[in-house]
């Protein structure tokens, strides 16, 4: 059957472009066809960006839900099999919460999750998926994937303090890269300088792999993340095979906190210029599958389509420019 | 070029200058009714807006920059980086209460504030229960009327409070002037924003 492609709305082209780019890279589309128990998203309700979830009884009685998210379904639901890589992606939408009126939108949401044997060839070929997915959405704006890694910030964390109140409040300064804020905090819970200096000084690396990676290893060298450091090279190695930075939109940002209950190793975050907020988030959830009593690892991201409606008409520079344009 | 929110008032002009010292200096900035310049030179661009809308603007990525108190950051948790303790624009968040009060009630304390959240957090920190009455000015006034027992406010001073009969009772935390950035804006003027941040 032929068609014309003009009839797709701006969000069906994305998405068909998205699962071309994936399909072409041996990924399959994984459909989710009936609801979950609401006990699934309340067991879990931390995985979630937001723990309100719509309910309803079934006929037989049984209380069920309207996806918040599709991960935790795709975990519960695959075969474990850690021995071998399974490679999926959907695009579904999802009922969550909106944070500005506080009342339940449904928003489309695409994703890719590699499960099984997900080491670190997977994690890198992940990364590369993500930068291109942003690549594809970005149009003519500028765009970048920031990575971190969960494993090297908890590990620093960990060996500051046993307190879990001072632990939540550094991983919150850590989020808003905080670091007078954590400076104060470590010298009111006498934290050793050394120790608190450290996590400053990885706050503050800010660049490409192959420029951050050398300062990353002399920072961490000596402390408890000094392992964590050497499984990241061998992630990256597959990214910049000749050590070049050239040709990527990847920034190292140890700013991202994930949460550690389902979380570790790579996390990402992908920005595109003139969109203010995350447009495609992900990383490494092993945790996770170990919570659901899966041996398999795992990694994946997820896009949230609506936030690619704000691409040219939002606030910032643009209307601005015009603005005082208009003056002149 | 650098989007920066200033809060209206003696503030954000106060700010303003650190700005101008820093080499981002913008004419006729203080001057009409404009609310909008910018320095093309310089690389800046300054809108003057309410100081409890500034992490409004920079969330939503209207400014890149912005420059708000501790109080404003703590009450409405916006997403975004807090990059630089601004050093001005010191105060303290305390609870105030007519001379001589005693928190022995065993009902629930009234407290009168615009800070719901930060009044929330403290005395949930402290295990005590509380009915809180929210206001929006002259806070002051409501344990006066028996409106409220006590009130959680920003105290620069003190003499506001003196005049209306009332004392600090208890400190919450010390405020300043923050700088903070939108977490997508930064990535992509992150050696211009840093280059501010350095000079300032």
């Amino acid at each position: 059957m032929q068609y014309d492609q003009s009839v797709l709305t701006r969000t069906e082209q994305r998405i068909f472009a998205l699962r071309t780019l994936y399909s072409r890279a041996g990924y399959r589309s994984y459909r989710m066809r009936k609801f979950e128990d609401y006990d699934l998203y309340s067991k879990n309700k931390d995985f979630l960006l937001s723990d309100r979830v719509i309910t309803f009884t079934d006929t037989n009685g049984r209380l069920k839900a309207l996806k918040p998210d599709v991960t935790l379904s795709i975990v519960k639901n695959i075969e474990d099999t850690p021995s071998e890589l399974t490679r999926l992606f959907y695009d579904e939408n999802v009922y969550r919460v909106s944070g500005s009126t506080g009342t339940f939108r449904e928003i489309m949401q695409m994703g890719l999750e590699c499960i099984g044997d997900a080491g670190n060839r997977a994690a890198a070929e992940v990364i590369d998926l993500a930068e291109q997915s942003l690549g594809l959405m970005a149009e003519d704006n500028d765009y970048i994937l920031r990575i971190s890694d969960v494993d090297i910030l908890t590990l620093l964390i960990d060996g500051m303090t046993d307190s879990g109140r001072v632990r939540s409040e550094i991983l919150k300064l850590t989020a808003a890269k905080n670091t007078h804020g954590i400076g104060r905090l470590c010298a009111d819970n006498e934290i050793p300088a050394e120790k608190c200096e450290t996590l400053v000084k990885l706050l503050g690396l800010y660049g490409t792999p192959p420029d951050v990676m050398p300062e990353l290893t002399d920072i961490c060298r000596g402390t408890e993340a000094e392992a964590e450091v050497d499984e990241l090279a061998d992630v990256l190695k597959d990214l910049y095979p000749q050590g070049d930075a050239a040709e990527r939109k990847i920034v190292m940002d140890f700013s991202i906190v994930g949460d550690t209950n389902y979380y570790n190793g790579m996390a990402f975050e992908g920005y595109i210029e003139g969109i203010p907020e995350c447009v495609l988030i992900g990383g490494r959830y092993d945790k996770l599958m170990k919570r659901m009593k899966k041996k398999s690892r795992a990694i994946g991201f997820a896009i949230y389509m609506d936030t690619l409606g704000m691409l040219g008409r939002t606030a910032g520079d643009r209307a601005i420019e015009e603005f005082f344009d208009r003056q002149q | 070029m650098i989007n920066v929110a200033l809060p209206k008032g003696r503030l954000g002009e106060k700010v303003y200058k650190m700005f101008e010292a820093a080499g981002y200096g913008c004419e006729g900035i203080f001057e009409g009714r404009k609310l909008v310049f910018e320095n093309k030179e310089a690389g800046i661009r300054y809108f003057w807006v309410k100081p409890s809308d500034v992490p409004i603007y920079v969330e939503r990525g209207a400014a890149d920059v912005g420059a708000c108190g501790r109080d404003i950051l703590l009450e409405y948790e916006p997403d975004v980086y807090e990059l630089k303790d601004l050093g001005t624009g010191f105060c303290r968040m305390v609870v105030a209460a007519p001379k001589g009060f005693r928190d022995e009630s065993e009902y629930p304390l009234r407290v009168a504030t615009k800070f719901v959240n930060i009044a929330q957090d403290y005395y949930s920190s402290k295990g005590r229960d509380i009915d809180i009455i929210k206001l929006n000015g002259s806070i002051e006034i409501a344990p006066i009327l028996g409106l409220s027992d006590v009130i959680v406010d920003l105290v620069e001073t003190g003499n506001t409070l003196k005049e209306n009969d009332l004392e600090v009772y208890e400190e919450i935390m010390d405020i300043s002037t923050r700088l903070i950035t939108n977490k997508s804006g930064y990535n992509f003027k992150s050696t211009a924003i840093n280059r501010l941040i350095e000079r300032l």
